[in-house]
């Protein structure tokens, strides 16, 4: 399973972070920090996978910024990849042409969409129509004013 | 600021972050920041009740804040109160920042539970995956509590929506992995297994992450589920890549579901039965071909995606570890991708055949795309791609290989990152040892690793090289040579010279024939090093000069002088400083007698479990090379390492304290704790324990001091492997003579004329104490007459990791040809181990050597002419046939080797006299190696023809 995941721009500012195990927030920190310089030191063409104490990390950068997550020793690191990708497509699918300042100024939806596609660290629903269709139902009940 | 799109956006918030973002300074921010809070504080404080839209634009800027690494410490109250709306975007923030903020409160628990309970019982499926998606974030054992009996339910109820199983499905999983204890199975967990039929793909994705967790941990109630992947995964694999709509993901159907299937598999061995066999490995097969097809898809995630289910699919070949034929085309597809022009696939690649290496079936395979790998750490720009090619170097060297991957991997460390360095010294150690065939390319490449990355190479490293150089005789000179000639290097790394201190004072005087490396030259060298030196280095070298003097008796007065320098004997480190006056003491106060006692050579080594594996195992995580093939190997083919590896940690600990004599609290000569004064039974200091133990408390001890008797009736027959061992120690004194699991029986031996002494070490290999340990030395028939063997009791206790000594005195009365055995009885566990072993006494042990000149010993070969006198053998090199090597042996044998006596150069003649009680053999000895035809001709003539046949025979096993 998937243990976290974490948005970053390229100033190494941290822009989501989502925990699928409990963690102290000093324990927290530590990842972010470790991982945001060793990700963003890396060369521009280097392999997207690195191991990192009993992870492994799998890394993709989307204009400025970063999709970084931590793996258990059993993932797949290309289906990772797929992963951070499908994700992308649905905040592109909602957003419309998704740029980091969506993801800044609308920090709840980029949660809520990944709430929708994966759970615990593991992925719920691979059909962006069916997420998309979770997130419209939940957004036509907010219309309604009572 | 972007206008949002969707939804009922939070003016008040964008302005917020707007305003954060526009922020010049740290301070600036936390201005800001501060004045919102207060403002938040105050709504919610105020007398006026806050609508539900207010609390919810309220909340959502305080968890803002909190995600900008600032600590709130109110609005838990009110995020909770959100919980309850019946809005859902106002539930939603709630839930968001219950989540992200979960407080161990426990009245706040309380009323989450509450308003989840709710919320799961609302029937209206939004709501419930709100409810699951809060507890699957939180996962706290409270959450367990409250909600593992009630979710497995709404996973299989019949009229639960789609999108809610799925939740449902890993909510359960969470809850699993925190609570294990809190999940019952029950009646659920036999129709969660169905699920993996669901017509939904969506639900089968979610479903079988937690099928495959509850799997692992009770495979026998899962295993059903084997079928059921298979005919899953069979009817994705055999779909057009259209046929699952939006399953399918850039052309390829279902990459997640078909990854999680191939996953959920590999906890369990290949299928029973063989019609579902058969349709697995159909699949495997057609997932191979497809990678040889041409893609669907210029774009990345076309061939991530198919690139993902084939490695998913290898790692399932490689855990079956049963199909030679698919092992090795999965070798092959992976070796394509070795070169292929994405970083990532070689990456993966080499990750993956680091786990087919160790298969018997494609261990070979592997081996053929050496100069890949070898290129690949030469050449990959990804630090990260060149670990791996150095792991997978590792672990697909063997026998044939060894030299060239160790060359490689040598060389590669003098450019590789500091990261990680010391994992390749352990890794160039290990093959170097394991892989030994001739100990001299071993010393050069520990020297050449010192050399290179002496900060890397931890201790272990070095204590390492110096037990086995101890250990085998055979290299200790080149030993002390090649590290002489190491520390000319005017700049050579402190691990260098703490070898060099080690060895030289050990084995120096093997070396000190040569005038370029007399023992002045020696001393000189060493302690040109000793003030650029650590404090524990120089402890080392003082101790390497009281060898010195032992060894050299020409040195003593240079070394004492240093001794008694002022920067010696009131140097301000108390440890150099005892050291110094104690070894100015005993070199000047001791007889020779008393110096060479305490000053002996070091005793063998126990050999068991390398330290540095033990090093390499701790720094290793999960999922590397796998250790325990390493050590499989080592049993099979580790000349060094034979068994004795099922004690991790443990053994190391003891290995390396022996070894760690140099640190500047023990003590490296054995002068207080060495091993033969700790081993040392009663007899050593106290008379009256010797005395009583003589006189019957140890039985055996006493009857074996008797006159030989024949072997007693219960003993077991002599191991098959004796002779063997016999043979080992014809031409050397000192060493392992036997090991097993528990036991090893170490040897260090000496004669003098028809004398003999030895001592045998018992090690106890284990934890548990062996109890009523005997021994019994015995001369069957005829030797009885030949031979007086008396040994001395032994202790009838060997703690558990300790040692034993033994001393067994020998005098030879006439010639011989058998060995007296040696029977060991003890109780281990309870369970009595008994065990015989032939006693390395050779009647080649008591010769003495004769010098003389090419005239006499030509006159004494004719004179010893009679047929029988003469015995002869013709037979092939089993060894190199190297003339240092055979010199040594020759000499080990005891006879004095003649130069310049034989008209041909190449051949080796000796003479010495056996040394009997009755009578004196003299015997001539001489060897033919016929290089070209890998053969010698082993000639011997002595006055005693039965002697001459024993000799024979004993030699030709040596070459």
């Amino acid at each position: 399973m998937m243990r976290f995941l974490l948005l970053f721009s390229r100033q190494g500012k941290l822009r989501l972070q989502k925990w699928f195990t409990v963690l102290s927030d000093r324990d927290k920190r530590k990842i972010i920090r470790d991982l945001t310089q060793m990700v963003l030191s890396r060369p521009p063409k280097a392999c997207n996978f690195l191991p990192w104490r009993d992870l492994k990390i799998v890394y993709r950068r989307y204009a400025s910024l970063y999709f970084c997550c931590g793996l258990e020793q059993d993932d797949n690191e290309l289906l990772t990849l797929d992963i951070l990708h499908r994700y992308v497509e649905l905040l592109d699918q909602y957003f419309g042409n998704v740029c980091e300042l969506d993801i800044i100024f609308n920090f709840e939806k980029a949660y809520f969409i990944l709430d929708e596609f994966v759970i615990g660290g593991e992925v719920q629903e691979t059909s962006k129509a069916s997420v998309a269709k979770s997130i419209e139902e939940a957004e036509s009940l907010q219309e309604v004013r009572q | 600021m972007p206008a949002v799109s969707k939804g009922d956006g939070m003016r008040g918030l964008a302005v917020f972050i707007s305003d954060i973002r526009n922020c010049k300074s740290k301070e600036a921010e936390i201005k800001r920041i501060n004045k919102e809070l207060a403002n938040i504080r105050s709504k919610f404080k105020g007398d006026k009740a806050l609508d539900g839209y207010s609390k919810k634009k309220y909340v959502c800027k305080l968890l803002f804040i909190f995600l900008l690494g600032h600590d709130i410490d109110f609005g838990h109250m009110e995020a909770v109160n959100l919980l309850s709306s019946n809005k859902y975007t106002e539930k939603q923030i709630g839930y968001l920042f219950i989540s992200v903020l979960v407080n161990s409160n426990s009245e706040l628990i309380r009323l989450i539970n509450n308003a989840i309970k709710n919320d799961l019982s609302s029937r209206n499926p939004t709501f419930m995956c709100l409810a699951l998606h809060c507890i699957a974030n939180v996962g706290s054992r409270e959450m367990a509590e409250a909600f593992a009996g009630e979710i497995p339910r709404i996973l299989v109820a019949g009229d639960t929506m789609d999108s809610v199983k799925q939740s449902a499905a890993l909510c359960l999983l969470r809850l699993y992995k925190t609570s294990p204890d809190l999940v019952l199975m029950g009646e659920w967990t036999s129709r969660v297994v169905h699920l993996l039929n669901d017509q939904h793909m969506g639900v089968v994705t979610a479903a079988i992450s937690l099928i495959t967790c509850l799997s692992q941990k009770n495979p026998d109630e899962f295993k059903t589920c084997v079928s059921l992947a298979v005919s899953r995964l069979s009817r994705i694999v055999s779909s057009a890549s259209t046929d699952l709509q939006d399953y399918t993901y850039y052309f390829v159907p279902a990459p997640w579901l078909s990854c999680k299937l191939l996953r959920l598999l590999q906890c369990y061995p290949p299928p029973e039965d063989g019609a579902v066999k058969g349709r697995l490995v159909e699949c495997l097969e057609t997932i191979l071909n497809k990678a040889q097809e041409p893609p669907k898809s210029k774009k990345v995630q076309h061939s991530n995606a198919k690139n993902a289910i084939l490695f998913e699919a290898i790692s399932l070949i490689i855990h079956y570890d049963s199909e030679p034929n698919l092992l090795v085309r999965a070798c092959n597809q992976l070796g394509q991708f070795l070169q292929h022009r994405e970083t990532n696939l070689r990456y993966l690649a080499l990750e993956s055949m680091c786990t087919l290496a160790s298969s018997e079936f494609s261990h070979e395979a592997v081996k053929t795309h050496i100069e890949t790998v070898i290129n690949a750490l030469k050449t990959e720009r990804d630090v990260s791609v060149r670990q791996r090619a150095a792991d997978l170097l590792y672990a697909m060297c063997d026998r044939s290989n060894a030299k060239q991957i160790v060359a490689e991997m040598l060389s590669y460390l003098e450019t590789a990152d500091y990261s990680i360095r010391e994992e390749m010294v352990l890794k160039v150690a290990i093959l170097a040892e394991k892989y030994a065939v001739d100990y001299s390319w071993y010393v050069d490449t520990i020297l050449n690793l010192i050399r290179i990355a002496g900060d890397y190479v931890s201790e272990e490293v070095w204590y390492r090289v110096i037990q086995i150089v101890i250990n085998r005789d055979d290299v200790q000179g080149y030993a002390a040579k090649t590290v002489f000639e190491a520390l000319q290097a005017p700049a050579c790394h402190e691990n260098m010279v703490k070898v060099g201190g080690y060895i030289l004072g050990e084995f120096g005087n093997l070396i000190a024939g040569d005038p370029r490396s007399s023992p002045l030259v020696q001393f000189n060298l060493l302690h040109s090093k000793f003030h650029l030196c650590s404090v524990p280095t120089r402890a080392l070298l003082l101790s390497a000069y009281i060898k010195f003097i032992n060894l050299f008796p020409e040195t003593k007065s240079t070394i004492q002088e240093v001794l008694r320098s002022d920067s010696q004997i009131r140097n301000s480190d108390v440890e150099l400083q005892q050291r110094a006056v104690e070894y100015l003491k005993l070199s000047s106060i001791a007889s020779t007698d008393v110096l060479a006692t305490v000053l002996e050579e070091m005793p063998p080594f126990p050999e068991r479990e390398s330290s540095i594996l033990a090093k390499l195992k701790k720094k290793k995580g999960p999922g590397a090379v796998s250790v325990n093939e390493l050590e499989e190997g080592k049993r099979e083919g580790g000349e060094l390492n034979g068994g004795g590896g099922e004690r991790g940690g443990d053994n190391s600990t003891i290995a390396a304290s022996n070894a760690s004599t140099p640190s500047p609290s023990a003590d490296l000569l054995g002068l207080r704790t060495g091993p033969q004064v700790s081993a040392a039974p009663p007899s050593a200091g106290s008379l009256l324990v010797d005395v009583f133990s003589e006189a019957g408390v140890n039985d055996d001890g006493f009857l074996s001091s008797a006159p030989p008797s024949a072997v007693s009736e219960d003993a077991a027959p002599p191991l098959p492997e004796s002779n063997e061992l016999l043979n080992k120690f014809v031409c050397k004194n000192n060493g392992v003579l036997f090991e097993n699991q528990l036991l090893q029986i170490g040897i260090k031996s000496e004669y003098r004329q028809n004398l003999g002494r030895m001592y045998l070490f018992y090690g106890n290999k284990t934890s548990v104490q062996f109890v009523t340990f005997t021994t019994t030395v015995s001369c069957p028939g005829e030797l009885q007459s030949q031979l007086n063997v008396q040994a001395k009791p032994v202790e009838p206790l060997i703690e558990g990791g300790a040692q034993v000594q033994q001393v067994i005195n020998i005098e030879c009365l006439g010639d011989f040809c058998e060995a007296p055995l040696l029977n060991i009885k003890f109780r281990y566990g309870g369970a009595l181990q008994n065990l015989s072993l032939k006693l390395p006494v050779t009647i080649n042990k008591f010769f003495q050597p004769t010098e003389m000149a090419s005239h006499d010993f030509f006159q004494r070969w004719k004179q010893l002419s009679q047929p029988q006198q003469e015995a002869q053998k013709i037979f092939k090199a089993s060894h190199a046939m190297d003339t240092e090597v055979i010199k040594a042996k020759l000499l080990g044998l005891g006879m004095a080797l003649l130069e310049n006596v034989d008209p041909n150069p190449e051949n080796f003649v000796c003479a010495g006299v056996i040394q009997t009680k009755a009578q004196q053999v003299g015997s001539l000895l001489r060897l033919e190696p016929n290089a070209q035809a890998q053969m010698y001709r082993l000639t011997l003539r002595s006055s005693k023809d039965t002697v001459s046949k024993r000799l024979c025979e004993l030699l030709a096993e040596q070459f």
